[in-house]
């Protein structure tokens, strides 16, 4: 089929662009290693209380990955908006190339590198000593970080050719994303929270994502979230990749 | 024909105001030819390019291109085209060869086909040296070059240039015309957009003169010259020109006469003119402003150029436009 030939063909190069760049993916790395050492010291003392019942950092580590895969998937659109400005989006426009393989290689390309980097942060925690891992729910909480890179890396790249300007993109992504994340309990669980910003916070997919990816990581398998995180997602994923899609293919029809 | 188009029209809706990019444009490409549309920036080359390589629709009009229709076959447009914006079409850390096979690729080749045909076409514009380089490395003349191999990797019918020397040296600009002249050689039909009167001139086979979104004219540059007739005079006169203007306009053999507005600085206007003959004539409008004691402050006489046509079609100058 030529979409899948064309997206692996525009997937492969802009993997090979991720991998000349490893700087860009180390950067990504940097803010939730600096939360990892800097931040999560402070909810030791937290440990077993209302909210950190799986114990302290096996509450934040999840969270940290699930903000992570939230930040480095929603700024892949400014890559798109320098290849916009360089000509090179036009110049693959004159090929018969599948407009939708256009957008669904970069999609992918970045939802790899999120799953590359959530490892590598795992791995990291892991070597801290300081929490216990349950590895096969690791696995489970990947497909929720590529469900939420798949989507976000849509979005990025629906409002990068809807605003076609670094400076219009920055401060969109930033009110769309802080408050998400905010209400997502991903610094301190929503348990915390007054009731009006919990009942807030059970309208926000992401805050399904992070506490499906504490119970997975503590092993709770059969908990709540661990099914209502992938059933969220996915319907909003399908959703909003078929809105940036058809206003990719529209704009660069 | 490679490509003819009927009534191409394009109007674009900006806050509100409707703008005619495009208004009816009536355009014949043989097969094999360099062809050039010139005119001012904003005159609607850009546009026209645009909608002919399948990057935009036309708001009215027809058009068929290497013998498929624009509107309904854009797939089958896209196969037999190449195209090479201003802008170029390469940023970022990737090598000339990695973008070729890319490019191949997008086409339907295999790997191993567009490796090959990537290997012959860095030959061809003199990049093999420079091919695992990456392209932020290249100076302005190369870059060009690659722009231009990426465009005809897949070996098109026909070749969209859209000012394909604007912002490069002089030399850089001369080594262009070769390349693109070598591509015609080679088969390809050209179908470019500029704004330098030389570069129309001395590249194209054919041109179409466009101003504020309609073809004014249309031949090859000699045809379109001739049409001008004769020769140019410009006669700078200080102060009021109006009695030379009458003067000179009572010869039989000036065909057009038309002054200029007064230079701000100089207080000279040219008075400019067809004659048959400007050797001839040059003595006897001389002669004529002399027994009115008509000094004038500066003389030209030369042969028509594209400019002329230019300006006899819209009353300016293209010079003046840039």
């Amino acid at each position: 089929m030529k979409i899948f030939r064309d997206t692996w063909l525009v997937y492969s190069r802009a993997m090979k662009l991720n991998i000349k760049q490893p700087v860009w993916l180390i950067v990504m790395l940097v803010q939730p290693i600096y939360f990892l050492f800097l931040f999560a010291p402070l909810l030791e003392p937290m440990d077993g209380m209302p909210g950190f019942e799986n114990g302290a950092m096996e509450t934040f580590v999840p969270g940290l990955i699930i903000m992570m895969a939230l930040f480095g998937s929603a700024f892949v659109g400014f890559g798109l908006i320098a290849e916009l400005r360089e000509g090179v989006i036009e110049r693959m426009r004159v090929t018969p190339v599948s407009r939708t393989a256009l957008m669904l290689g970069r999609t992918l390309a970045t939802v790899t590198t999120t799953v590359f980097q959530s490892l590598a942060l795992v791995l990291l925690a892991a070597a801290t000593g300081k929490l216990d891992v349950y590895w096969p729910g690791v696995g489970l909480m990947l497909l929720i970080v590529m469900l939420t890179a798949f989507m976000l890396a849509a979005v990025s790249l629906g409002l990068a050719i809807v605003l076609k300007s670094e400076d219009a993109m920055a401060p969109t992504i930033n009110t769309l994303v802080q408050p998400i994340m905010l209400i997502s309990g991903i610094m301190l669980p929503m348990v915390m929270a007054p009731t009006w910003l919990q009942n807030v916070a059970d309208f926000n997919p992401f805050y399904y994502a992070v506490q499906a990816s504490r119970e997975l990581f503590a092993g709770n398998v059969d908990n709540h979230f661990v099914w209502q995180a992938p059933v969220i997602l996915g319907a909003l994923t399908i959703l909003l990749v078929w809105w940036a899609t058809r206003k990719f293919a529209r704009a660069v029809s | 024909m490679l490509i003819e188009t009927k009534g191409l029209k394009k109007t674009f809706k900006s806050r509100g105001k409707t703008v005619e990019a495009v208004r009816g444009v009536d355009l014949a490409v043989k097969e094999g030819e360099i062809f050039g549309l010139l005119g001012p920036n904003g005159a609607g080359k850009t546009t026209t390019m645009r909608m002919l390589s399948t990057l935009i629709e036309p708001t009215e009009g027809a058009a068929t291109v290497c013998g498929h229709d624009l509107a309904k076959q854009p797939a089958a447009v896209r196969r037999d085209i190449g195209y090479v914006g201003q802008s170029g079409g390469t940023w970022g850390e990737v090598t000339a060869r990695e973008e070729l096979i890319m490019q191949g690729r997008l086409y339907d080749m295999s790997k191993k086909r567009a490796a090959e045909r990537a290997a012959e076409v860095l030959e061809a514009f003199q990049l093999a040296e420079y091919a695992d380089r990456n392209v932020k490395t290249y100076s302005g003349g190369q870059k060009r070059r690659l722009d231009i191999a990426l465009g005809i990797m897949h070996q098109p019918k026909l070749l969209f240039l859209d000012e394909p020397t604007t912002g490069l040296d002089p030399q850089s600009r001369a080594h262009m015309w070769d390349e693109v002249r070598s591509l015609r050689e080679r088969g390809t039909a050209v179908f470019l957009t500029t704004h330098y009167l030389d570069e129309a001139d001395a590249l194209c086979d054919r041109l179409a003169i466009i101003d504020h979104g309609e073809i004014v004219a249309e031949g090859t540059p000699l045809d379109l010259k001739k049409d001008v007739a004769g020769d140019v005079v410009a006669i700078g006169i200080g102060g009021s020109a109006t009695e030379a203007l009458g003067l000179l306009g009572d010869k039989d053999f000036v065909r057009e006469i038309e002054a200029g507005e007064p230079d701000p600085a100089t207080g000279i206007s040219v008075l400019r003119m067809y004659v048959d003959d400007g050797a001839s004539a040059l003595p006897e409008l001389l002669r004529t402003l002399d027994g009115k004691d008509i000094a004038p402050a500066s003389i030209e006489l030369h042969r028509p150029s594209l400019d002329d046509v230019f300006l006899k079609q819209t009353g300016r100058s293209l010079r003046e436009e840039k």
